[in-house]
């Protein structure tokens, strides 16, 4: 059930297709390292577990790690409100480590410019890839992802809601045009 | 999380009292606090939200831990750190603070930390710069961040604090951390006990302060914390009480006093520094519900929760809606 103005993007169906795609390719990009997923709280981190449970029934121990990003972002000074801390959790060594990296919409870069700050805070890893299920467009830096589910024309002022199961009770991906079109 | 939050908070200019917080943004605080101590452990333990703001540690009364306290937390949070201390200030050659803070205004000064024996000077500050002004003590008024490590010390040891009971023991007449800790706690749902000789035990208190006129009735009570405050050496020549031996007897952590807080398994606590032998026995300080160590952790991720929190008025641009994504 989805209010009139949201468009369906992805259905419950389509995203278990694509984590299991994405899995496959990080499994095939990858068949020796030690690997590591870590995602970006909040959706980041759900989509980062689920992708870490494929490729555990692949795999021998593969790394799990969550990001939260609120301390490194650009825009601190300017918000009126600010976001309760979750806190990172990296329970492994960073240093020499292949990370794949997870959020659940990929915009304007921002969010992810932040993440790799602070991963590098942690030690210097051998790598780190992108792995989003969405790509909007709209980038202001240049980083691009590595592992994609589905690439989306969005106007600049489209809202992209991503939900899953854990904490929103379903799976879909849905799209609510803004008020201003370009 | 102990209890159920907003996930975003409003953010204010300055923190100059705990009277003047609700209890959601107290238990935001202290939820922030904890993340940011988990940064310790870390092998960057710098984090750069505060990164190219300046904290000035503006000091007209001396103290070296409160002080050192704020200058980590701060730099933890990559901002850039000024201590101005009266000794070596020109309020000594007669500047007036007004003055004081105009000249450090034109510094460009982000956060300014201030102490001051008088109560009333950090909102006076705050009232005349665009900084985020923060309460370091002032008189006998407030302490507020010793309030917020002090309640984030106690929820580590217990959790929850709705229904748990602190007893606060000394001058509470004169004690800004009795009055801030003790408003920290009440709002967090816990109960306050307080003991005190009678010339010390303030005429104005709140209701809800449960006084006692015996340890050995306070302590029947069944306290989960003993709070004990310093005793301000100075006090003693103002005859408050006869002597520091007699102190000790009657309202001193004594040998026995500890038996029966050890026996009980209650925490005991401490704002720092510690008069041995005056306020609470050696052996105190190596028993292991002594939380004075920790208090002294803490102090770091409460001030910086608090310096993630305020928003300086000279950095506020029309507000946007959570651009990052």
């Amino acid at each position: 059930m989805t209010p009139d103005d949201q468009v369906t993007l992805l259905s419950a169906g389509d995203i278990t297709n694509k984590l299991e795609r994405m899995t496959a390719q990080i499994h095939e990009a990858h068949p020796d390292d030690p690997l590591a997923c870590v995602g970006i709280h909040t959706r980041g981190a759900i989509l980062s577990q689920r992708v870490h449970a494929l490729l555990s029934s692949k795999r021998d121990k593969v790394e799990h790690g969550t990001l939260d990003i609120a301390l490194y972002r650009d825009d601190l000074d300017n918000l009126g409100t600010i976001p309760m801390i979750k806190g990172s959790d990296i329970p492994f060594q960073v240093e020499g480590a292949h990370i794949v990296l997870f959020d659940d919409v990929l915009f304007t870069g921002r969010t992810i410019r932040a993440a790799l700050d602070e991963l590098m805070d942690y030690g210097r890893p051998a790598k780190i890839e992108l792995a989003v299920l969405i790509d909007r467009g709209h980038r202001e830096l240049p980083i691009a992802p590595d592992y994609l589910g589905q690439r989306i024309e969005t106007a600049r002022a489209a809202h992209i809601r991503v939900c899953f199961q854990e904490i929103d009770g379903r799976d879909g991906v849905f799209l609510r045009e803004g008020e201003s079109l370009p | 999380m102990i209890q159920e939050l907003d996930p975003r908070m409003s953010r204010r200019k300055d923190l100059l009292d705990i009277e003047s917080l609700t209890r959601d943004e107290l238990l935001f605080l202290l939820d922030t606090a904890r993340p940011f101590k988990e940064l310790f452990t870390r092998s960057v333990k710098k984090v750069p939200a505060l990164r190219g703001k300046t904290v000035l540690n503006l000091f007209f009364e001396p103290s070296t831990r409160t002080r050192a306290s704020f200058e980590i937390a701060a730099k933890r949070l990559s901002a850039d750190v000024t201590n101005l201390s009266i000794a070596q200030s020109s309020v000594v050659k007669g500047e007036s603070i007004l003055d004081t803070i105009e000249t450090m205004q034109s510094m460009k000064v982000d956060y300014m930390v201030v102490r001051h024996s008088a109560s009333g000077v950090p909102a006076f500050v705050a009232k005349h710069t665009p900084a985020a002004v923060i309460n370091a003590g002032d008189g006998h008024h407030a302490h507020p961040t010793q309030a917020l490590l002090d309640t984030f010390t106690m929820q580590e040891a217990v959790g929850d604090l709705r229904g748990r009971k602190v007893l606060i023991v000394g001058d509470i007449l004169h004690s800004r951390v009795c009055r801030s800790v003790s408003t920290a706690a009440h709002k967090l749902g816990m109960e306050v006990g307080v003991f005190a000789p009678a010339t010390l035990i303030p005429n104005g208190r709140p209701d809800y302060m449960k006084v006692f006129t015996d340890f050995g009735a306070a302590l029947a009570w069944q306290p989960d914390f003993v709070y004990l405050l310093r005793l301000q050496l100075e006090r003693q020549a103002a005859h408050f009480f006869p002597s520091l031996r007699e102190y000790h007897n009657i309202f001193g952590l004594t040998r026995e006093r500890f038996q029966i807080c050890s026996d009980q398994g209650m925490y005991i606590m401490h704002p720092g520094p510690v008069n041995r032998g005056v306020e609470l026995v050696d052996e105190v300080l190596t028993y292991a519900r002594c939380l004075i160590n920790q208090q002294v952790e803490n102090g770091i991720a409460a001030r910086m929760a608090v310096l993630y929190w305020l928003q300086p008025a000279t950095t506020v641009l029309p507000m946007e809606e959570d651009a990052i994504a």
